[in-house]
């Protein structure tokens, strides 16, 4: 059923009823009725700050799967080195924090964020990722948020910063409303942040070594006391660098906790000769997947971690894990822009019923595998295509990136998403691309998509790889749970036995 | 006594505009620019030139 193949990013939204007929196909129009009233977020979060998060991509796995983040590169001055940024080079196919194809003007971006508006009914917040810093280079950020929140005031706000200058803005956030902050916070021991950090710039003066690293270490905790005590959410992004400082990341984790960070984001280094930086020309290597996992495992019980981050680039729109920053360069934005709600407001609409329905039949799923699968049967590792919502909509041919998941008889959990197109791949040809993706799958022993042809179905196969497109179109976890109990249910014998 | 930018090594960053005390430095045309006239070094002012110790790409802002 191709019908319902849509690219989320490009609906036109007219009203919820459209919406569900392009994203489910057309035999599913309306929300399947539930009776689940409950607007309450995950039981792991208190619904005044599920209420702030649940809208933003960046804060909640569940609203990444309908809602949609620009980063507007506005700020290009930054007041630190870190040894696995070079901001000299930019690819555009390449996709990494601190890469950008054009710098823009406050008021250059704030028009591109109404055409953007105007285009990505899910559009929710505007983020400003330097490609610098966004505190340092203060003035830049806070002129394009004035301009944007004038006319989109419904629009979530939110920087992220190296902490360095952000308590001398402390008020000015609190009073733009800025709701979401990231830190990047690698080190709390400046022995380990002078292998990250060769200088900072600071009260008129370069700091360097061990000095430096002490002083960005306590400004970095200033501002997350700041941050906390003025009511702002915190996300601590963390590079994971090894041997360096991935055993000293779980004080981190446990540091940052304590002093009121929401969320902690542990995030590898990509490193590569090709990029310029210090630690690509030097041979530091990032994590695999597994010693990033390993870390993150440890991490699990401090703040709590977020594993659903795409390290996007400092210019990236649209959906977590698409970035249709190309759409949108400045010399395809119209000189005059007229920001229109209504698309954003069918959006929401839509995506609060459809909240409501996927929920429960996540609950409906979860408690049949309850019921049929003991609970010491092992875990299961699935993989899924999807372009959004929340649904198995992706063809496999399409996916540049995969969304695993873990079931077992206690439920469903997103664990991570691998890509099979992280760097350039160099004009790789379609053989290789399925055996990256072959690669991308290691221990991944079932892939669930809306279709796939029989060569990749068959070479999927000879991998030990069973790739099902029966589940087209349906909620991800529930279909997730049924492979699970197909596999794993109990003979209704030996159940009742 | 003034120092100049180093047009091919410039990444149009614009840390060391708005920390020049003198209002030395403009953008033109695809990198910054200091008028020498302007520019004092920083002396009086700071330590050190404040455009070469933000500069992030090593001797981009030098003595002309």
């Amino acid at each position: 059923m191709t019908a319902g193949l849509v690219t989320l990013g490009s609906l036109k939204v007219a009203s919820r009823e459209d919406l569900s007929q392009s994203i489910t196909g057309p035999e599913a129009t309306g929300c399947k009725a539930t009776a689940c009233g409950s607007s309450g977020g995950p039981a792991d979060m208190d619904p005044a700050t599920w209420a702030r998060v649940k809208d933003h991509p960046c804060y909640s796995e569940e609203a990444h799967h309908y809602f949609a983040r620009m980063h507007v590169a506005v700020a290009p001055a930054c007041n630190i080195q870190c040894n696995y940024c070079n901001r000299k080079y930019d690819c555009s196919n390449e996709s990494r924090p601190g890469v950008v194809s054009e710098r823009l003007t406050p008021e250059q971006a704030a028009r591109k964020v109404i055409a953007v508006a105007n285009e990505i009914p899910q559009l929710s917040v505007l983020g400003i990722a330097g490609p610098g810093d966004a505190a340092y280079d203060w003035r830049k950020t806070k002129e394009t948020f004035r301009l944007v929140s004038a006319q989109i005031p419904d629009i979530k706000l939110c920087l992220s910063s190296n902490g360095l200058a952000l308590p001398d803005h402390i008020d000015d956030l609190v009073a733009m409303n800025i709701d979401h902050v990231t830190l990047t916070i690698n080190m709390l021991d400046p022995e380990i942040g002078a292998k990250i950090y060769p200088w900072i710039f600071h009260d008129h003066q370069r700091l360097t070594g061990i000095e430096a690293s002490r002083v960005l270490h306590e400004r970095q905790m200033l501002s997350l006391d700041l941050l906390v005590a003025r009511g702002i959410l915190v996300k601590v992004n963390s590079v994971l660098i090894p041997g360096i400082n991935d055993a000293h990341l779980l004080e981190v984790n446990r540091e940052v906790k304590r002093r009121g960070a929401f969320l902690h984001n542990i995030m590898p280094l990509i490193s590569d000769p090709d990029h310029g930086t210090h630690f690509g020309l030097t041979g530091q290597r990032g994590p695999t997947a597994a010693e990033l996992k390993a870390v993150q495992d440890a991490c699990e019980g401090g703040a709590k971690l977020m594993r659903h981050c795409r390290q996007c680039r400092a210019d990236a729109v649209g959906l977590l894990g698409q970035d249709r920053g190309q759409e949108f360069t400045m010399d395809l934005v119209p000189e005059q822009v007229a920001y229109d709600p209504a698309a954003r407001a069918a959006w929401r609409d839509w995506v609060a019923h459809e909240r409501e329905d996927r929920r429960a039949a996540v609950a409906e799923a979860e408690a049949a595998t309850r019921a049929e699968v003991a609970p010491q049967e092992q875990p299961l590792l699935v993989a899924v295509c999807t372009q959004g919502g929340g649904r198995i909509n992706q063809h496999f041919g399409h996916a540049s990136e995969f969304r695993i998941y873990e079931v077992d008889a206690r439920g469903v959990r997103f664990v991570t998403h691998r890509r099979a197109d992280n760097y350039c791949t160099g004009g790789a040809g379609d053989e290789n691309r399925l055996a990256q993706v072959i690669r991308t799958l290691e221990g991944v022993p079932v892939i669930l998509c809306a279709r796939i042809g029989d060569c990749p179905r068959d070479d999927l196969a000879a991998a030990g790889i069973e790739a099902i497109d029966t589940h087209a179109h349906d909620y991800i976890e529930p279909a997730v749970a049924a492979v699970y109990r197909a596999r794993k249910a109990a003979p209704a014998a030996t159940r009742t036995a | 006594m003034a120092l100049k930018i180093i047009k091919s090594q410039c990444t149009a960053c614009g840390a060391c505009e708005f920390e020049c005390p003198n209002a030395a430095v403009k953008f033109k045309g695809e990198s910054y620019i200091i008028d020498a006239a302007l520019c004092t070094e920083c002396v009086g002012h700071f330590p050190k030139p404040q455009c070469a110790a933000v500069c992030p790409v090593p001797g981009t802002c030098v003595p002309v």
